[in-house]
């Protein structure tokens, strides 16, 4: 061994490096990761154990389950919870119908879809912030060009803001605005993965054209679909932004009517000065999605099965 | 053409699709029309449906109550080093991830995929508490600094190199006695640049639009176009032509930018969800 070690230690050394190497290519994305991303993620649930406030961050007392418990009695974390629930529907549904429906056509051999596709995104281009300040000026009860446009039809105008339902379809319908071209582009990138044989041939065979989109394109699309659905949904638990614009405060509404889970930690942190319940609020949003994650998994799971 | 083809759109299809089109639009239509009109012309029983002759007056106003100047000038130095931190990282990461054999690559990988899946907001506690403890409340770094690297660009650029880069390629520079840096300038990042572009053009939207973090870590004393927005859409007496003519000017950038490259940001979507 000694005798060869002089001529081998010259060939390993830049072995070495470049087995090293790979790590020297992940060290700028893990180090800040680690401490920006992974490391407050995982402290959160440490922190929930906890009484923080916000103007003395430093100083933590262990409570154990308190703050969950002092949650789960708080009405209005059900009533958050409740309107995740609704106002999640109201825009994840419409969004990806209206999405599957645009990119079906999107997929037809058109004129000018580049500027179809392109005004489709632009939605996604412009912030909440933006989108929400336009939107809760459109659904504005006196002076709304909604309620205009209602009045001019002869239908009666409707209190966009202050009724729980009409303010939770108003918040709804600027995420599906945003979003629903975003999804459309997706779904048409998985459509153009699907042969055209299989259409020309189930044209040849008599296929109507909603047989081929049910038969061939949805089958096709089943990956894409549950792609979307996941990020929607987990989109749709944090919600935010919109219901914290619509009218301006971090209550969502009068009576909390649109009040999501984002903003009631926002409230309860930002407002109300408790961190250590807000980071209660985060653990309970995360295991929500980890939850839908599953009943996702499950469902796809399982249609998969039935096609078979 | 005798047969029509299955796939030829009819004229239901273009009838659909520029009902949509005018539907996605119209938002922006109006911001135009409502931010070139006063309060009083929007707070009337019949409101004003073309653009009038305030716009400037109205910008004005907008950038002196919410100092969207600053607000402009910051959040175009953050999206930019975020752009640039995070397409440099995510290359130099997605390449070992794409292209180099190493211990614990799955498990990294998997690491990184999986976070993926959890939302930001959920580390935003302690992400706070350390930034108070750094001192950097209000202050610039605090939104650029945790948004420097992203875990979809470390994808993003991995899915890209997997099928961009011939492992021949790499096995030529090897051969030739490169080192791996030498590689990764000299053969890695020509053929990276399309995707980098891509990555590098939604970083920038996603950062000059990100909302819940920068209202958390800043004020409205030193704000970014969004929380400046914010500000203006809290104001005791909200004047609806100020608050649309500020929205304009933070959407004007992003609107420009996506009418340049639209069509690659179209593209870039369409490809980086296909394999999602």
């Amino acid at each position: 061994m000694a005798t060869l070690a002089t001529p081998l230690r010259a060939a390993a050394r830049p072995r070495r490096g470049a087995r090293l190497a790979p790590y020297g290519f992940l060290a700028p994305f893990f180090v800040l990761f680690a401490a920006f991303g992974l490391f407050p993620l995982l402290y959160t649930a440490y922190v929930s154990l906890h009484r923080v406030e916000l103007q003395t961050a430093d100083r933590m007392d262990w409570l154990g389950l308190q703050n969950y418990t002092r949650l789960f009695e708080d009405p209005f974390f059900w009533n958050a919870l409740r309107n995740t629930f609704t106002i999640g529907l109201l825009s994840t549904v419409p969004q990806l119908l209206l999405a599957l429906g645009l990119a079906h056509l999107l997929n037809y051999r058109l004129r000018g879809r580049t500027f179809f596709r392109v005004a489709m995104l632009m939605p996604y281009a412009t912030s909440v912030a933006a989108a929400t300040l336009v939107f809760a000026q459109l659904f504005g009860r006196d002076y709304g060009l909604i309620n205009w446009a209602l009045n001019t039809v002869g239908l009666s105008p409707v209190d966009w803001q202050a009724n729980t339902w009409a303010s939770q379809f108003g918040v709804s319908l600027i995420v599906t605005w945003r979003w629903t071209g975003y999804n459309a582009l997706i779904y048409l990138a998985g459509m153009q993965s699907i042969p055209q044989e299989l259409y020309e041939s189930a044209a040849v065979d008599g296929a109507s054209r909603w047989q081929q989109f049910r038969h061939i394109t949805l089958p096709g699309l089943r990956p894409t679909i549950v792609f979307t659905v996941v990020v929607s949904t987990i989109g749709a638990t944090q919600l935010f932004g919109e219901p914290l614009l619509y009218e301006g405060n971090s209550g969502g509404g009068i009576s909390h009517q649109y009040q999501t889970l984002g903003l009631y930690l926002y409230e309860q942190g930002w407002t109300f000065f408790h961190l250590g319940r807000a980071a209660a609020v985060a653990w309970v949003m995360f295991l929500l999605i980890v939850v839908l994650a599953l009943v996702n998994a499950a469902i796809a799971a399982r249609r998969n099965r039935t096609d078979r | 053409m005798k047969r029509r083809s299955p796939l030829q759109g009819g004229p239901l299809a273009y009838g659909v699709l520029i009902a949509a089109t005018l539907a996605f639009v119209f938002p922006f239509y109006w911001t135009l029309v409502a931010a070139s009109r006063s309060n009083s012309e929007l707070s009337s029983a019949t409101p004003a449906l073309t653009p009038g002759p305030n716009l400037f007056h109205n910008i004005g106003e907008a950038l002196q109550q919410a100092d969207i100047a600053t607000a402009l000038v910051n959040s175009l130095i953050v999206s930019a080093v975020v752009t640039a931190g995070v397409v440099l990282s995510s290359t130099l990461a997605g390449f070992a991830f794409a292209k180099l054999r190493f211990r614990g690559r799955g498990l990294l990988l998997a690491i990184t995929v999986g976070t993926m899946m959890i939302p930001p907001q959920l580390g935003v506690i302690p992400l706070f508490m350390v930034i108070v403890k750094l001192d950097l409340q209000n202050k610039l770094p605090s939104v650029i600094l945790p948004a420097l690297v992203s875990a979809f660009g470390v994808f993003f650029m991995r899915q890209f190199l997997v099928q961009a880069l011939p492992d021949e390629l790499i096995e030529a520079g090897r051969m030739d006695g490169a080192s791996s840096l030498r590689i990764f300038w000299s053969i890695v990042l020509p053929v990276a640049r399309p995707g980098m572009a891509v990555l590098g053009m939604l970083t920038f939207m996603a950062t000059w639009n990100d909302f819940f973090w920068p209202i958390v870590a800043l004020s409205s004393q030193n704000p970014t176009v969004q929380v400046a927005l914010k500000s203006l859409g809290q104001g005791y007496v909200p004047d609806q032509s100020i608050i649309m003519a500020g929205t304009l000017i933070g959407t004007l950038p992003v609107l420009l930018v996506f009418a340049l490259l639209g069509r690659q940001i179209v593209g870039g979507i369409m490809q980086g969800a296909v394999k999602g």
